[in-house]
């Protein structure tokens, strides 16, 4: 027989309650990480020296331009890369492989497109034999109506729209009471209208059971909207350029979005990218050159 | 206790007014008689079937012509259409050999219980050795340059080994056919787990999967798609094998007929024989879709 993948990370995290929401606490520390791919002479350094916190009840918001490196974080952070050097803990313990205490919403779907939306969504509770069927059905259907997707619980994922599959894709992860949620730029590729109601929804969702989030972008109005505290990404070898934490009141609304707190966080950290984007320029690499084309793309919003 | 989440009427509106209209969306009609009568009328409304008369008989019309009417080169002896239709539809055929005789039957239930005792073992046998190589690395470099070593061997090679190797003749035709259709299904099939987009495995992991259940949920229905597309092509060398092996080996069925035809100057029968496998072939590949669409209803709606 195949080994077993270990599925707590050997945390000890054993939630006995079937929740709806992110499970207890959890505090996640980057440090010193480095990640580089290719083979000796021609490493390509991906992060250089990476170092960050993420804080339990907080949304910590990554941004950098494309391509520099978030990717790759995120992959460290949920274990499915291991860093070359420094180490990643959840509560203390070294994270050394995938787990359900940290769970992804990827940048592409990644919903199973053989099953429906409720065997989706109930992938997690089932495939670990958790709950009993009366159990797992009734959790599933509150968290598909809390999702306003109890209509489509039979439909396969070719069916649903784009805002919808994210939706589902995000109870899937809620489901399991994750101790840290990973979102990888999961509103890219939505239409602006839905990418907009999508960012109200998940920050509502978050400020009624705030956990341990991370959520990576490349916009920068999403960032700061969603964020608490936005860590800033420098080019290639990425490093945390600077740590703004936003002090907007919560509930966020989108009102806010004209308030001049509000413009001055975004001046802030447009003068950072900014000057990161210079540093590249003056580089003349090709991978500063995309830094800088991705920059613009930001500033340009 | 922990405030619930379903509490929050923020959350809850929020949800109401985005997705309602989303909600509306039109059911799926189950399948019924209206439905499928519903389907024909639409169908006869397009152009499709009336093109498909005209192709058939008009490649009817081109064969009478070249070989009754014409007697082009070549073609001298070729039965035409008209010759080979008196045979086979024949209350008393020349030959022997019509849609009233029981013989035409025999040979026809002969060549089908073959191909369907070769295909059901090639697809026993090939599916889950396809998930396997595709499945563990390991597997497959052990058994992968044995596989592409004996897969470009031409089938009907086999055939001398194959009488040598079993001791009726039955057997050794069975095997040839089911050589063809193995390869076929065995090449998809990995292909098929090879298909499968690595975020899938990465979701089911970190939700906590197994290997067995990753086997299962995963890989077996992530690979589907092309394990029909390997069916359907297997079903195709199924029937090309067979009539080979037939041909040399056989005692009854189809390829035997076309052979012994050729060989006793029966040439309507020949042509006879022919067709019948034609179709033969195309219904067997259709059946073969259907199954495909049945277990494949994630696909099928998304074209709906």
């Amino acid at each position: 027989m195949p080994q077993e993948i270990p599925k707590d990370n050997g945390n000890g995290h054993k939630d006995q309650h079937p929740g709806i929401t992110q499970g207890a606490s959890g505090e996640m520390t980057v440090e010193h990480v480095h990640k580089g791919y290719g083979l000796k002479p021609l490493v390509k350094v991906v992060l250089g020296d990476c170092n960050f916190v993420l804080e339990n009840r907080k949304l910590t918001v990554l941004i950098g331009p494309s391509g520099c490196g978030k990717s790759t974080l995120v992959n460290i952070l949920a274990g499915y890369d291991m860093p070359d050097s420094g180490k990643v803990t959840l509560d203390g313990v070294p994270v050394k492989g995938p787990g359900r205490d940290r769970l992804v919403v990827f940048q592409e779907t990644a919903l199973f497109p053989w099953m429906t939306t409720y065997q989706n969504v109930s992938f997690g509770p089932r495939v670990r034999n958790e709950l009993s069927k009366e159990e797992l059905r009734v959790e599933t259907t509150r968290l598909l109506k809390l999702v306003g997707l109890e209509a489509f619980a039979d439909k396969y994922p070719s069916q649903l729209s784009g805002g919808m599959m994210r939706r589902a894709e995000l109870v899937r992860a809620l489901i399991n009471r994750p101790k840290v949620m990973l979102m990888d730029e999961p509103f890219r590729g939505l239409d602006a209208m839905t990418r907009a109601l999508m960012q109200e929804y998940y920050v509502r969702l978050f400020e009624t059971k705030p956990g341990t989030n991370l959520f990576v972008t490349s916009e920068i109005e999403e960032a700061i909207f969603l964020a608490d505290r936005l860590v800033i990404m420098s080019n290639r070898p990425a490093t945390i350029r600077k740590v703004l934490e936003i002090d907007l009141p919560r509930p966020r609304q989108f009102q806010m979005l004209t308030s001049k707190e509000y413009l001055g966080y975004k001046g802030e950290a447009l003068e950072i990218l900014h000057e990161e984007a210079m540093k590249a320029f003056a580089r003349g690499k090709t991978s500063s050159a995309d830094f800088v084309e991705a920059y613009s793309k930001i500033a340009g919003k | 206790m922990r405030p619930e989440l379903n509490e929050s009427v923020e959350a809850q509106s929020l949800a109401e007014q985005g997705m309602q209209a989303a909600s509306n969306v039109e059911e799926m009609p189950s399948l019924s008689w209206e439905m499928l009568l519903s389907r024909v009328k639409h169908a006869l409304g397009t152009s499709a079937p009336y093109l498909a008369l005209i192709g058939l008989v008009g490649s009817l019309l081109v064969w009478w012509l070249l070989s009754e009417v014409i007697k082009a080169p070549l073609w001298e002896k070729v039965p035409g259409p008209v010759a080979v239709a008196s045979e086979w539809f024949s209350r008393h055929p020349t030959f022997g050999m019509s849609i009233f005789t029981a013989d035409y039957y025999m040979h026809i239930w002969k060549s089908c219980w073959r191909v369907l005792q070769a295909f059901t073992l090639a697809t026993v046998l090939g599916v889950p050795l396809g998930l396997f190589m595709g499945w563990s690395k390991v597997f497959k470099d052990y058994s992968f340059p044995v596989f592409e070593t004996l897969r470009p061997i031409p089938m009907l090679s086999w055939v001398p080994l194959a009488i040598l190797m079993f001791p009726g003749r039955e057997a050794s035709v069975i095997y040839v056919t089911f050589l063809g259709a193995f390869f076929a299904t065995t090449l998809n099939t990995l292909l098929g787990v090879e298909s499968i987009d690595e975020v899938y495995f990465r979701a089911a992991r970190c939700l906590g999967s197994s290997q067995r259940q990753i086997f299962f949920r995963i890989i077996l229905p992530g690979a589907l798609p092309f394990i029909f597309t390997g069916l359907q092509i297997s079903i195709g060398y199924s029937w090309f094998c067979l009539v080979a092996g037939e041909m040399i080996a056989g005692e009854f069925g189809l390829g035997y007929l076309i052979w012994n035809a050729y060989m006793t100057v029966e040439y309507p029968v020949l042509v006879i024989a022919m067709i019948t496998l034609g179709f033969l072939g195309w219904f067997s590949s259709a059946l073969v879709r259907l199954a495909g669409r049945r277990l494949m209803q994630w696909q099928v709606r998304e074209i709906a």
